[in-house]
């Protein structure tokens, strides 16, 4: 296996008396979908926050591309070409696609928006993706089904040339055939060679789309898998219990809780 | 995986197209999904837009909540028509050239609010801003200059001057940069007595205009209090400040030429020409160039018949005003009135710039984005507080030019300039235009449209004189509601979606 993009080695995070992760290990490959699972209150969402700069670390190291980083903000991450895609999209209804891709990172000409080559660019960008959703990029967001709006979410973190990708629960308020269209998206970003985290809550997605699984159970990581040697009731079991079989967290350690 | 590039050339309605072996897709290509989804690859960025798709994509605006200016138009239209059975005088030359000179305040004012609407903010005081500034400007013109005192509260003087400068530095720490600008230079015209002149007064009130927009944009972009209730407190006390600045002494404007002009007077007939030839044909040779190059590059663009016709229906209409304009329209014969009204030059000149600076710099689009989804701003780096505070300062300082523009309609600052229905009236004109009172949605022309409606309302009623004055609150009142009713119609089709 090549070179890890992104590693996290030995993360802990405290907020206050309360220990949220515990020495975590996460480990992202280019070109591969790694699936971060756990139940509610695991610490996936402080994992994912410290990553992108908005929560700070205790102790650990984050390592990308061989080197060891400091992010202490957002601006940092998509510098270094990590984005993230949340759950309560961040669009502008009122703008169009190409708009709200580009915003915050204008193109410009003689100081007047570069209308012309930031839509280029974005069709560009929903070609290369192969998106077909979607009728024209200067349609607005307020006209776009949940996952067109969830598809332009994420053209618009590959926009940037980015390496890591994270997903957070990108199919949770998708129907049938949105949720398709998206799991077909996530699975195109890796195989362009971006490493992407997959955060979900749904089994059927995971282990349709992902190469590997980390289940985080009370803010440990109580296994990581691959999703091609593993059943969809041994990763529930290791979400709720930290443990499956011979694999996963000790008992003494999923005994102690938080 | 399928190979993307016979995924990205399936066709409308191409669901055979796909290699066996993935029936999801199929699915999804069968799926409930909206017209716009089953439509793919760009079909209709590839597809020109002509005229019949310029009408059925005005149908598809008008269902996803976004009427444009067509409701505003069809009630001038309405109004106009009820007007010109209600006196034959109406629709005579020498009405409608009154016209502009009797809204050109407020469409000012719109002007300026629509920048603070677009944030779903509001200026409540952009009105009792105007007649602060118009009344320093006044009182400087009044005195020969500012700095030589106003009289009763001569230590006034210098609580201006200084809250100008804190007003600089409050803008420059929030990183604004052409609002402090504009204070300095305010603050240099009155410092070295400038503001004797008439023209360097009236900049000088918009510059105060400035300092008070910084400061009314800091408590709310930054303070955090809501603009309705600071807005509110600014509307009262400023209603005070005037009475001070005044000295409780009315001050004529009439005597100072370019004051008077603003709402009184027209452009020569050869330079009106010239106005509406650089601006309509102006408009007209910049879409068709845009369209022909934007053909030529492969982007969305508007079919060139589409755009011709367009532009030309406004260069004819343009033409036809003009014309008409420069016909003598005075009903006494000792004086020739003709020209465009300066009160209908100045309003659309600023009106072209504000829509540039809307849709062409990096600083519109962020605006536009911020009023449409504040946190998704935040999270594309875009500093709201920036935004917040710009908004509020180009909205008090075209308050302050309406405020000079409405002290040239009524020949001078009177005690409680800028008070009373003004505000309201321009905040109205800005919705009736189409804007919207929930922020993302509106343009610089609703401003425009908007206040020849408000205006033509009185101007009707006048014509009559049996026609009890109170009618005009009710039909302005009615009219307002109505606009309002087609937003919130509109919005709720769009979010039902």
């Amino acid at each position: 296996m090549s070179e890890p993009i992104l590693e996290v080695r030995k993360l802990n995070k405290r907020f206050g008396p309360v220990h949220v992760l515990h020495d975590v290990d996460l480990t992202v490959y280019r070109g591969q979908v790694t699936a971060l699972v756990g139940d509610n209150g695991a610490g996936k969402s402080t994992l994912v926050k410290c990553i992108a700069g908005i929560n700070s670390i205790d102790s650990g190291e984050i390592v990308f591309e061989g080197h060891p980083v400091t992010i202490a903000n957002p601006s940092e991450a998509a510098r270094l070409g990590i984005e993230f895609v949340y759950q309560d999209l961040a669009l502008s209804d009122n703008l169009d696609i190409t708009q709200n891709m580009f915003l915050g990172r204008e193109l410009r000409r003689f100081g007047i928006l570069h209308d012309g080559q930031m839509e280029k660019k974005a069709r560009e960008t929903l070609t290369s993706l192969s998106v077909r959703t979607v009728s024209s990029v200067r349609q607005v967001v307020a006209s776009l089904s949940g996952g067109q709006r969830q598809t332009v979410a994420i053209a618009k973190a590959v926009l940037w040339n980015s390496k890591v990708v994270f997903l957070d629960e990108p199919t949770a308020a998708l129907g049938v055939a949105q949720t398709r269209q998206v799991l077909d998206l996530v699975r195109r970003l890796a195989d362009q060679g971006l490493g992407v985290v997959l955060i979900s809550h749904n089994m059927n997605d995971v282990m349709e789309v992902a190469d590997r699984v980390t289940a985080l159970y009370l803010g440990r990581v109580a296994a990581e898998v691959q999703t091609k040697d593993s059943s969809v009731a041994q990763i529930v079991e290791l979400i709720t219990s930290g443990r499956s079989g011979n694999i996963g967290l000790a008992p003494a350690a999923v005994n102690e809780g938080i | 995986m399928t190979d993307p590039i016979t995924q990205s050339q399936a066709g409308a309605g191409g669901a055979g197209e796909d290699p066996p072996g993935r029936p999801a897709v199929d699915v999804a290509r069968g799926g409930p999904g909206s017209s716009t989804e089953r439509a793919s690859g760009f079909s209709l960025d590839v597809d020109r837009r002509g005229i019949g798709d310029a009408f059925r994509g005005y149908w598809d605006k008008i269902r996803s909540g976004d009427p444009g200016a067509l409701p505003s138009i069809l009630g001038l239209v309405i109004l106009a028509l009820i007007f010109s059975q209600v006196s034959n005088r109406f629709l005579s030359a020498n009405n409608i050239g009154n016209l502009p000179g009797q809204g050109a305040y407020i469409a000012v004012i719109a002007l300026g609010l629509v920048f603070v609407l677009l944030l779903g903010e509001i200026d409540l005081s952009a009105g009792t801003t105007g007649g602060i500034c118009a009344g320093a400007a006044a009182q400087a013109l009044n005195q020969h200059g500012l700095r030589h005192g106003i009289p009763g509260a001569s230590f006034l003087y210098w609580i201006v001057v200084g809250l100008m400068l804190a007003a600089a530095a409050l803008g420059l720490y929030l990183k604004a940069r052409t609002g402090p600008a504009v204070v300095l230079v305010g603050v240099i015209i009155t410092l070295t007595g400038l503001d004797k002149y008439t023209v360097p007064a009236i900049i000088f009130a918009v510059s105060l205009g400035a300092a008070v927009g910084i400061f009314t944009g800091w408590l709310v972009g930054k303070v955090g209090i809501p603009s309705f209730i600071v807005t509110l407190a600014l509307f009262l006390a400023w209603q005070g400040v005037l009475l001070f600045l005044l000295n409780t002494q009315p001050i004529g404007v009439n005597g100072y030429n370019v004051w008077f002009q603003l709402a009184h007077g027209n452009m020569s007939p050869l330079w009106s020409w010239v106005f509406t030839i650089v601006v309509a044909g102006g408009y007209l040779v910049y879409t068709v160039v845009r369209s022909i190059r934007a053909q030529a590059q492969g982007l969305a663009a508007e079919k060139l018949s589409l755009v011709l016709l367009r532009g030309g229906i406004i260069l004819a209409v343009a033409v036809v005003i003009t014309a008409l304009a420069n016909q003598n329209r005075n009903t006494n014969p000792f004086k020739v009135i003709n020209g465009l009204p300066w009160a209908l030059s100045v309003p659309i000149a600023l009106m072209i710039v504000c829509t540039i600076a809307l849709t062409k710099t990096t600083w519109g689009r962020h605006l536009f984005a911020t009023g449409g989804n504040a946190e998704a701003a935040r999270r594309a780096g875009i500093d709201v507080t920036h935004i917040k505070v710009t908004a509020f300062t180009i909205g008090s300082s075209f308050g302050a030019l309406g405020g000079v523009f409405l002290a040239s309609a009524t020949g001078g600052v009177q005690l409680d300039l800028g008070s009373g229905n003004i505000l309201l009236f321009a905040v109205a004109a800005a919705v009736i235009g189409g804007t919207s009172l929930f922020g993302g949605r509106g343009k610089p022309r609703d401003a425009i449209i908007g206040a020849l409606v408000i205006v033509i309302i009185p101007n009707g009623i006048g014509l009559r004189p049996s026609l009890p004055a109170s009618y005009q609150n009710i039909i302005t009142g009615a009219v307002l509601l109505i606009a309002a009713a087609v937003d919130a119609l509109s919005r709720r089709r769009s979010a039902g979606r």
